[in-house]
């Protein structure tokens, strides 16, 4: 999970501050003392069921965050996150339902259309040089517009596709412990937030992926292609939103087209909360885990305490301008 | 850091708890989950819901996504409803399929669900509080036909293809006119989103592309004040307007005549509807399965009876 290079940290203090694990504990202490505060407030709020409806609210938007946390700790920003994973939904959808394949050539066809999108964006960025907000800008229209096309602008359900909606819904901790059903997306969610943490702590492609957002010339000087490690980041990216995109396919048991505007902002917000800068060379995966689940505790508790919908949204701006602040603060302190 | 971040917090805590209510256990507690919110068309829906609220002496909260295409935040929004523990649900489902094991839940825990504006395909809702959208489009068909002369060109713009009041709204105008108009050929259906710039530009695209153009219908508030938009800007004072709900912008065009009339629906009927079918629902009462709210064609010439008036809203 670190993100620094385990031999340069010389105290256990400055490591904590280094490698963002300060950050994680504001914001870890930030989602109990929501979690306190709702419980308080509302003996509704805590409840197994409601939980669970936290957790399965924070899979989808939590795994677009972790894809947008690599492409960010390199310095880029991608826009294309929301509406990539509506394409790979309906790609999925056409796979399984139009063309009747089996469901693990969906979900491949999902996760590869995901990947493709990705180096697609970053052949643009790397290769290029369009800036990642344009890039990326273009891309998400690109997509919104494809996937209106290619589903002919209804929705695609899976009702052929016995077993597709158990991917997100189904419950495979709740058939060993009845008393936990903890729907499978939230499972996915956390795999993929464990992969991601590993790829970014421990293999070259996590080490190029801060270096690129520290200080990407120096890193080209020492003769590293940096072209290729960019592009193989936003291809990850991509690749992770293409199973965010049979996640919510897979909740909604059917590929909406319209859908995926604004998730990108979602996305990005979560990222913020959870400390990765955007300006790029710093981030975990952990902290975005937090960030998309203090999203997701704020949105229900505030539902919960029926609090007026015009206030829930002003609300979860403010926290989001308090988030940044906070970090901003403790950086210049560091 | 830490302790202005733990402040922060417990300001937020605290703030929090003094702003909701503590607990819907007892009370009667039905909360309404709308496809939108900020359209003044849900807000007249919410003034309805509100003022059967305050009669019949119930709580209700009123929540909608920021869009007709968020479909899973509105499935959220079931969720945390759910977990009040509510006496009814209204629900108007953007999409139908994705909410039925919510619904399920509801129904296991005995909450009667209302479905609103546009039906859930399941029987789990014990009522649906609806206009008729054919029918109120049908009529718009029929009206369009007489200012125009039974015959000649018109279009439509829509909102989207995709929601049902989009879909029974074109197929509604565009089949009466195939069945009881055969001299009047619809030569587009464009979609603009409901957004009045996009479906400005369409209008403007289609009155270029055919300009002997007698009519043109937008089928909800955003595309019918779009068209109003592009056909003044293309200075084409002739062409029929029609268009749908009401609005104060669309109230206006209709008074001083560049829109020959509109399609109105009783969106606070709706509201008030589903709020009083839920209420008679969870007292075990017998509820009716289709509750039409009703619609209404208004004028410049019936704009301010009493019975339009009361529906149409700013």
């Amino acid at each position: 999970m670190t993100a620094v290079n385990p031999s340069s940290s010389p105290s256990l203090v400055a490591r904590l501050i280094e490698t963002g694990a300060h950050q994680k504990l504001l914001a870890f202490a930030s989602l109990v003392l929501l979690l306190i505060g709702f419980s308080i407030a509302s003996p509704n709020f805590m409840q197994t069921s409601n939980m669970i409806a936290i957790l399965q609210a924070t899979s989808v938007n939590g795994v677009l965050a972790v894809a947008a946390t690599l492409v960010i700790i390199t310095g880029g920003i991608d826009l294309s996150v929301g509406t990539l994973m509506t394409f790979c939904a309906v790609i999925a959808g056409v796979v399984l339902t139009n063309l009747g394949m089996p469901l693990p050539l969906g979900v491949i066809a999902a996760i590869a259309t995901g990947a493709l999108c990705g180096l697609c964006s970053g052949t643009f960025i790397a290769k290029m040089k369009i800036p990642p907000f344009i890039a990326t800008l273009g891309m998400m229209l690109i997509l919104k517009g494809l996937s209106l096309v290619i589903s002919g602008t209804r929705p695609i359900y899976f009702n052929d596709t016995p077993g597709f909606d158990l991917i997100s819904r189904g419950s495979l901790i709740g058939d060993i412990f009845p008393a936990l059903p903890i729907p499978n997306g939230v499972l996915i969610l956390f795999l993929v937030a464990g992969a991601a943490s590993y790829i970014l702590g421990r293999t070259v492609l996590g080490r190029y992926t801060f270096a690129l957002g520290s200080n990407e010339e120096a890193v080209r000087l020492s003769g590293v292609n940096t072209d290729f490690w960019k592009m193989s980041v936003y291809a990850l990216a991509g690749s992770i939103c293409g199973i965010a995109g049979i996640l919510i396919a897979s909740r909604l048991n059917s590929a909406q087209p319209a859908l995926g505007l604004g998730y990108e902002l979602e996305a990005i917000a979560a990222v913020v909360i959870g400390g990765t800068s955007l300006s790029g060379g710093r981030g975990t995966v952990l902290g975005t885990l937090i960030g998309a689940l203090i999203m997701a505790v704020l949105t229900n508790g505030l539902r919960v305490l029926s609090v007026a919908q015009e206030w829930q949204t002003v609300v979860t701006g403010a926290i989001i301008i308090l988030a940044v602040y906070a970090d901003m603060v403790r950086r210049r302190k560091a | 850091m830490l302790n202005r971040r733990t402040l922060i917090g417990a300001a937020s805590a605290a703030a929090l708890m003094l702003s909701g209510n503590f607990a819907f256990a007892q009370e009667t507690y039905i909360p309404l989950i709308s496809k939108g919110f900020q359209h003044q068309f849900w807000q007249a829906v919410k003034a309805g819901a509100d003022q059967a609220a305050s009669e019949m002496g119930v709580t209700i909260t009123f929540e909608g996504p920021d869009n007709e295409t968020m479909v899973d935040r509105q499935i959220d929004m079931l969720a945390a409803a759910l977990a009040k523990n509510p006496t009814a649900i209204g629900f108007a489902a953007l999409d139908s399929q994705a909410a039925i094991p919510l619904l399920k839940q509801a129904q296991e825990k005995g909450i009667p669900v209302i479905a609103f504006d546009s039906g859930v395909d399941s029987d789990i809702p014990v009522s649906t509080a609806s206009t008729d959208n054919i029918a109120a489009a049908a009529l718009a068909a029929d009206k369009m036909a007489d200012l125009i002369g039974g015959a000649g060109q018109v279009a439509v713009v829509a909102h989207d293809q995709t929601s049902r009041t989009g879909i029974d709204r074109v197929d509604g105008f565009v089949n009466q006119m195939k069945a009881k108009h055969p001299d009047i050929e619809v030569v587009t259906v464009q979609y603009g989103g409901g957004d009045h710039l996009k479906s400005t530009e369409l209008t403007k695209a289609i009155l270029t592309a055919n300009p002997d153009l007698k009519g043109i219908f937008g089928a909800n508030e955003g595309s019918a004040l779009g068209v109003v938009n592009g056909v003044s800007e293309m200075g084409k004072s002739d062409v029929v307007i029609i268009g749908y709900d009401s609005g104060k912008a669309q109230k206006d065009a209709i008074r001083n005549g560049v829109m020959a009339g509109a399609i109105t629906q009783n969106p606070v009927g709706i509201g008030y509807e589903t709020v009083k079918a839920a209420l008679e629902a969870s007292q075990g009462k017998e509820v009716p399965a289709h509750i039409d709210t009703g619609f209404y064609y208004y004028d410049k010439s019936n704009i301010d009876d009493p019975k339009i008036a009361a529906v149409l809203y700013d």
